[in-house]
């Protein structure tokens, strides 16, 4: 559904974005991730066709956006960062706008309007003027305009930016239902989220992709992607490493804490390996030992994404 | 059709915003007082003795001049300062379709702005029996003129998300196209013993086309001089918006 080649932008001498290639196909939901400033919102911004591409093409639904922008933003529906809105109209009249330049009329407005305000749960504020809105509410009524022409395909900026938990909940449980029949993109800073809702992930960072994959599949170039955390009592930490160490496919032991007498190690696997052996192993090599707590560790996305965001001298600060 | 559905949208919500806040009134009713205060005090209406709306017409140039560009300013610096303008511009509309729809509203705000005025009307003609036709003609070239200024406002209102800088611009520019037939700013050409630039230069002047308006012939020169004015400054704010979005 959506075709991004070889995207570019620079504003001056500085390139927001650079050289970036994806596709969205129908049912999958691609979290867009990077830190502040990475180009994150430009690139919606081009896909959206809110401002050219200083070179690239981008294909929506099969319509290019450059040559034929009108059938191609027909098919889009699009929440800005922030989630702006005219903040002079009451919340029926914004959407019922909304709906008329997406070229709903007459009784398909009305049924359009009724819709979406269903589904953001909209009713209390409707007639409600825009300005009075708690951010919560403003973001959803902003939220309710990018999905009024049940577009094919929807480019969220930051859609639960603000927030509070329940609400959270609720428009990641929407993005992903809508996941199902449409093509989502979706930026954010919680990676949590992306765990919950995105089919696939890219990072991107200076304006270049430096990661793309399932979730499970970024989360595997986690250093304590399949490593084991083993909680033991009455061992010095000394004598655990070393024993830990010794294990096959452990590539090094570490101590993780020692605490009222529990002590914390973990065990980073050999490359390739999988970790139902060394769990086993370790679990075998822990046979003496009296065990509190022993399990294989996912892999965090938090720390995949610092390794990869991060420039190399502040990566040493952290460690 | 589409487009023409999509203006009407546009201008249908834009004519609504003003409304909505209470703007449109202190505007009109600001601009009833001047025009009052204008005409019957200033402009010696009772005075003159004549039945015309000359002394109503003839300050027409000078209150637009601040006060159109109070109606234009926000039109789109308040679009790029709330953000709305990514909203507008990312929906399948063209940008042309968004400017004419802006202009349209706030031009026909401000013909109501003008028609609210009748009870002059209504009064020349209960005291005498003015040519009404001048008046007609008077009123048309006002119309024409408030739109020249309103799309003068747009554009620079399109330059800048400050609204304040929007206004005086315009104001600056308008005025510039006042002072161009202006007699004192003439008579200085003149001295100069170049015929042809006292000429080209007070072509460019709003004051003496509207000046014929208010002697009452609608000349197609001059009605062409105010629609090419607003085409012009449209089709500016056009590009306006196009190169702010390439960045």
């Amino acid at each position: 559904m959506i075709k991004v080649e070889n995207l570019s932008k620079a504003f001056g001498p500085k390139l927001a974005v650079n050289n970036v290639s994806f596709s969205v196909e129908r049912g999958e939901v691609l979290g867009f991730l990077g830190p502040n400033g990475a180009g994150k919102s430009t690139s919606m911004r081009m896909i959206t066709g809110f401002i050219p591409p200083s070179d690239g093409k981008i294909s929506v639904g099969g319509f290019d956006m450059l040559t034929n922008p009108i059938p191609a933003k027909r098919m889009i529906g699009y929440l800005p960062e922030n989630a702006p809105a005219y903040v002079d109209m009451t919340v029926h009249g914004f959407l019922g706008f909304c709906a008329e330049l997406s070229g709903l009329r007459g009784d398909e407005r009305k049924k359009a309007v009724h819709r979406v305000v269903e589904m953001c749960f909209l009713e209390s504020v409707l007639y409600q003027s825009v300005d009075t809105l708690s951010k919560g509410y403003r973001h959803r009524t902003c939220f309710a305009q990018s999905i009024i022409h049940d577009p094919d395909v929807l480019v969220l900026d930051e859609p639960t930016d603000g927030l509070d938990p329940n609400q959270k909940h609720e428009i990641r449980g929407l993005i992903r239902r809508m996941g199902e029949r449409k093509a989502i993109i979706f930026s954010t800073h919680i990676l949590e989220e992306v765990e919950a809702v995105c089919s696939r992930a890219i990072i991107i960072d200076r304006g270049q992709i430096v990661a793309n994959g399932t979730p499970r599949e970024l989360k595997l170039k986690s250093e304590f992607a399949g490593a084991v955390l083993l909680v033991v009592r009455g061992v010095a930490g000394a004598r655990l490493t070393e024993r830990l160490g010794s294990v096959p496919n452990v590539r090094k032991a570490l101590i993780v804490k020692e605490e009222n007498g529990q002590v914390w190690a973990r065990a980073y696997p050999m490359a390739g390996n999988r970790t139902g052996e060394l769990l086993r192993d370790v679990l075998a090599a822990a046979n003496t030992w009296q065990v509190d707590e022993l399990r294989s560790e996912e892999g965090r996305l938090d720390e995949v994404f610092r390794s990869i965001t991060l420039p190399e001298t502040a990566q040493e600060k952290t460690k | 059709m589409n487009s023409l559905a999509n203006i009407k949208t546009i201008a249908k919500r834009e004519l609504g915003g003003y409304f909505s806040s209470p703007v449109a009134y202190v505007f009109i009713v600001i601009f009833l007082l001047l025009t009052g205060f204008f005409t019957f005090m200033a402009g010696n209406f009772f005075e003159r003795g004549q039945a015309s709306l000359d002394s109503f017409f003839m300050w027409h140039p000078w209150l637009y001049l601040f006060l159109v560009p109070c109606v234009g300013m926000r039109l789109w610096a308040e679009e790029r300062r709330v953000g709305t303008l990514e909203l507008l511009l990312t929906k399948p509309i063209t940008a042309w379709q968004a400017i004419v729809g802006k202009f349209l509203a706030s031009w026909i705000f401000l013909g109501l702005a003008l028609a609210l005025t009748f009870p002059v009307f209504l009064t020349v003609n209960y005291l005498g029996s003015p040519d009404n036709g001048v008046i007609f003609a008077a009123y048309f070239g006002s119309l024409l003129l408030a739109g020249t200024y309103l799309a003068i406002s747009c554009m620079t209102s399109a330059m800048t998300r400050n609204q304040v800088i929007s206004f005086i611009i315009s104001v600056v520019i308008c005025l510039f196209l006042v002072l161009c037939g202006f007699p004192p700013v003439t008579d200085l050409l003149t001295r100069m013993d170049k015929p042809w630039l006292v000429d080209l230069v007070s072509s460019f002047s709003v004051m003496t086309h509207f000046e014929s308006f208010t002697k009452g012939m609608i000349d197609s020169r001059d009605v062409c001089f105010f629609l090419f004015v607003i085409g012009f400054a449209l089709f500016t704010n056009g590009v306006i918006i196009r190169s702010h979005r390439a960045g």
